[in-house]
């Protein structure tokens, strides 16, 4: 297993108010995210757990581009994975972060 | 003086020969040896039925058991290379030379007997291609084929599977060539004739039925959550951006995704009657539910499918049928048809390049082309204007005289970013060109070349290369929808933005794709018996595809 | 545009755990205990370098269903194959143990479980037991406990076990409930006695149509949210009492059932003995017309377990 956290500073918060969402299970090329709005606005914290080592530079491209793509201000994103491909894992953020726009 | 019939008086002796086995046309299954081995003589041309799909499998165990001391140095001339024998009669020295179009079983064995010179490779053609040869440089002197049934005349019925008959048959008979048939069963009177008696020779009763590959049959239950992704963004973004109503499926899972779509998420967004009406497709089971809800207005095919015909003989407005009720393809008449009355393309490949070249040729398999390249393919003998066609002409071209303007036939790339176990689709350089230096091949074997391809969808999104203006933004727009590949990594992340902003690059959000969609639920059919329940019991899918 | 799916209409094999739970009780009813927030997960996994999940693969808390107050357990058969871990076990005997004091209409197992999971097996059984006393304590409390049974992994092993103690159970087609699975009898008896690749066979022996034709299910649904929710309120009103009377009945059932069918070599067999017209027929059968072949078999119905 290999453990990685990636902060970043974000121009706003995330839309909506809900206070916590999860989607995707563990399983084989798949990934759970969960996302809790527990941060500053200005900031963001994305920590994962993987089955697969060896793909730092990867995760830390993905994890860039997301927080670019939906600005997730407030939210602290935790991921367990069981291997998924990269697109796996943006689709899953992306899908986080459209579930955390409701409203409480 | 010269003798203008010696073909003619070389073809009764075979004939005079092959008959000592037979009783008028019909051998018997034990004597196919010696059939072939009276018939044929060293050096021939041999056309060997291995179709996409049936095969001629009594035949070939029958060529691959003849004595090489006899028959040897065959020049086999067959689309495809699909049962071990195909490659057997390399080994032991009765065929010496090929020219094929398509290996798709046999690739990773055929690829080690060309570096290992037991093949002398003529070429790998397109189906079309090789079909063209028949009539050229490349008739057969003996065709051995394969039907359902046929009558003591040699009248035969090729069942659902006409596939390449008629044309081998064509080429081999009316050239002065043998026409040997396996059937399963010799009848008082065929269901239907497929080809007339006086085209064959021989009528062979096989031991057993002819082996069929279910090759088209996609179990919706293995789809995924990004290949629905990319359906919805070709739905959306492609079929319904230029109005595509004629077109030709790959048998991939991406294109599978799309015609399980068609009835949910494209009738969601009011499309139905304006795109995926005509059809040159092979009898997808995928399709039924498109089908069934009315999406379909007519299909024509290369061949059949496993478990697909009874559907089939009960939708005869969608599919070519017969006086006795089954369906009738040809895949030659097919191939055409998705060449020049096809608007679109759309398939997967294994491998990309920054140029837009794509093979499907890895390291160590050669699967040969089939029929892809010509499907996908812009036809510059195309004369008809269509609404699509006209469209991508008009995105392609920027310079010279409007009113000389012609269209362009789209050629979608359908492609996950990585393929299994990451490996990337994205490349620098196509495997394909080190094959080429490695076995001596002196055309690479592309199988799309990149002056073709008019967009490239990934989950990443769509690029579409027809308003690409040179090499430059050509390479930055497969690059800016290679993800998280290395050539997606080297992206100019300034250059892509502006080919977005200029919609040469178009994300989901771009198109108002809601990621959470991206869903098994919006599958038509989520499992195997799922379409057999759209199909109302018609569709029965082979055993290993049913866990009832 | 958000293409909105019915939630009642979605496959209960293909939902997740949180999917099935979130359409199968009132809307917005469901809170959760020990949510993915508490991040209460398997100590054992990390030393096996295995990804851990943050519920441990189980969904527990409380609902409403059609107005009335439930208990729900929801597995998720992608995660290890819905198995039995320490947290996971703990999880759902916690729940059923809180059955005794919140005395909800129900308790709802919904099972999705290949049984224990092999890094964790010690634990794993405890929790099989741990589970099937606190059924027993549940039921004797007069607290109804009903299985739906209709995901991915099926109900086997322990949860095979643990289903068997249920005051009902629903079953969809996709629904296999069994004790070993069809692997594991290949295994030590070998594929001429059980060839675990032939699914149809698999299907046919351990499936939700046999189950129900036999009376090892008592209901039977479409594979939709909808109709497990429609069959869970159904059952609930039809649980049986947990008493000695109802345990003489169960264990006469069984023996006539042993009786009758024993020597049997394959499904079909069986229905053609229990009065099924056409018995080839039944794995191709619509629900629609499962439904009325089940109504035509006396042993689908009976008021013991």
């Amino acid at each position: 297993m290999e453990s990685l956290t990636f902060r970043h500073s974000t121009t706003k918060p995330a839309a909506g108010t809900k206070p916590m969402a999860i989607i995707g299970v563990v399983a084989s090329g798949n990934l759970e995210v969960l996302l809790e709005r527990v941060l500053p606005p200005d900031s963001c914290e994305i920590a994962i757990e993987t089955a697969i080592g060896g793909y730092g530079d990867v995760w830390e491209a993905v994890v860039a581009d997301f927080v670019a793509r939906a600005q997730p201000g407030g939210l602290r994103i935790s991921i367990n994975d069981g291997g998924a491909r990269p697109d796996t894992v943006s689709l899953r953020l992306a899908q986080g972060a459209r579930l955390m726009e409701a409203s409480a | 003086m010269t003798d203008w019939r010696s073909e003619k008086t070389a073809r009764d002796a075979r004939i005079a020969a092959g008959r000592a086995h037979a009783q008028g046309k019909v051998v018997q299954a034990t004597s196919v040896v010696d059939l072939l081995e009276a018939v044929l003589k060293p050096g021939d041309r041999v056309c060997l039925e291995g179709d996409n799909q049936k095969q001629a499998d009594c035949l070939a165990r029958g060529l691959a058991a003849c004595d090489p001391s006899k028959i040897h140095d065959l020049h086999m001339v067959q689309s495809g290379i699909v049962l071990p024998e195909h490659l057997d009669v390399f080994e032991t020295g009765v065929a010496k030379r090929l020219d094929y179009s398509y290996s798709g079983p046999q690739g990773g064995r055929i690829a080690k007997m060309l570096y290992g010179g037991q093949i002398e490779l003529g070429a790998v053609h397109t189906y079309l291609e090789l079909f063209a040869r028949y009539f050229v440089d490349l008739t057969p002197n003996v065709a051995l084929i394969a039907g359902v049934s046929a009558d003591r005349d040699g009248n035969l019925y090729t069942g659902p599977n006409t596939e390449d008959t008629p044309t081998v048959v064509e080429a081999t008979a009316f050239k002065n060539g043998v026409v040997i048939a396996q059937v399963n069963e010799i009848v008082e009177k065929v269901p239907r004739v497929d080809i007339p008696g006086d085209r064959i020779d021989f009528v062979i009763e096989a031991d057993k039925p002819f082996y069929v590959e279910p090759l088209f049959t996609r179990d919706p239950a293995a789809m995924t959550e990004t290949q629905i992704l990319i359906a919805m963004m070709a739905i959306k973004g492609i079929y319904a951006e230029y109005g595509v109503r004629r077109l030709n499926h790959g048998i991939g899972f991406g294109t599978a995704a799309i015609e399980l779509l068609l009835p949910t998420y494209a009738e969601k967004l009011g499309l139905k009657g304006q795109i995926a009406t005509h059809w040159a497709l092979n009898p997808h089971p995928t399709l039924i539910p498109a089908i069934e809800s009315g999406w379909v207005k007519q299909v024509h095919c290369f061949g059949s499918e496993v478990g697909m015909d009874r559907y089939i003989r009960e939708r005869s407005d969608v599919f070519f049928t017969g006086a006795d009720g089954s369906l009738r393809s040809n895949r030659a008449f097919c191939q055409t048809a998705g060449l020049y009355a096809c608007d679109m393309f759309i398939g997967a490949t294994l491998q990309i390049d920054l140029a837009g070249h794509s093979s499907t040729v890895t390291q160590n398999r050669v699967a040969g082309f089939g029929g892809a390249p010509n499907m996908g393919s812009d036809p510059h003998g195309r004369r008809h204007p269509s609404a699509a066609w006209m469209k991508a002409g008009h995105e392609a071209e920027i310079v010279g005289d409007r009113a000389l303007m012609r269209g362009r036939k789209l050629v979608v790339q359908l492609v996950e970013t990585f393929g299994d176990k990451l490996v990337p689709t994205f490349v620098e350089k196509l495997d394909a060109l080190e094959l080429a230096k490695k076995s001596g091949l002196e055309l690479a074997p592309v199988m799309i070349y990149g002056d073709d391809v008019t967009h490239i969808v990934t989950e990443e999104g769509i690029a579409n290369l027809l308003l690409c203006r040179n090499a430059d933004e050509r390479e930055q727009a497969i690059r800016g929808v290679a993800g998280y590949t290395e050539v997606g990594r080297g992206r100019d992340r300034a250059m892509v933005q502006a080919l977005r902003e200029r919609g040469v690059i178009r994300r989901p959000e771009d198109l108002g794709i809601e990621p959470l969609d991206a869903d098994r639920s919006l599958l038509a059919a989520k499992s195997i018996k799922d379409l057999v329940h759209w199909s109302g019991g018609l569709y029965e899918p082979p055993a290993r595809f049913r866990n009832w | 545009m958000r293409i909105v799916t019915d939630p009642g209409s979605q496959s209960w094999y293909e939902a997740s755990a949180r999917q099935r739970v979130a359409g199968l009780v009132d809307e917005d009813s469901f809170e959760e205990f020990l949510g993915p927030a508490e991040r209460a997960m398997s100590p054992h996994l990390p030393l096996f370098d295995l990804p851990r999940a943050f519920d441990d693969g189980i969904v527990v808390g409380r609902a409403k269903l059609d107005g009335r107050p439930v208990l729900v357990a929801a597995q998720e058969g992608r995660f290890m194959g819905g198995a039995f871990g320490e947290i996971h076990g703990g999880k759902l005997v916690g729940l059923l143990r809180a059955a005794i004091t919140a005395k909800p209409a129900a308790v709802l197992i919904l099972f999705d479980t290949g049984g224990v999971r092999l890094q964790e097996a010690n634990a794993g059984e405890t929790a099989i037991a741990e589970t099937m006393r606190a059924i027993a304590d549940a039921r004797t409390a007069g607290i109804p406990v009903i299985g739906l049974i209709g995901g991915r992994a099926g109900c086997y092993g322990g949860g095979g076990l643990i289903a068997g103690t249920c005051s009902r159970l629903a079953v969809s087609e996709q629904g296999r409930i069994s004790v070993s699975g069809p692997e594991v009898i290949e295994t030590n008896k070998g594929a001429e006695e059980f060839d675990s690749r032939d699914r149809a066979l698999v299907w046919r022996t351990m499936g939700g149509k046999h189950r129900r034709l036999t009376g090892g299910a008592d209901a039977y649904c479409a594979d939709t949210v909808a109709a497990f929710r429609e069959a869970a309120i159904r059952l609930i009103g039809t649980a049986p009492a947990f008493d000695l009377a109802m345990l003489e009945a169960e264990q006469a059932r069984l023996e006539a059932r042993v009786k009758r069918f024993g020597d049997c070599r394959d499904a079909t067999e069986i229905w053609a003995r229990l009065g099924v017209n056409d018995p080839d027929a039944v794995p191709a059968m619509t629900d629609a017309a499962f439904a009325e072949t089940v109504a035509s078999v006396t042993e689908a119905s009976h008021d013991a377990r």
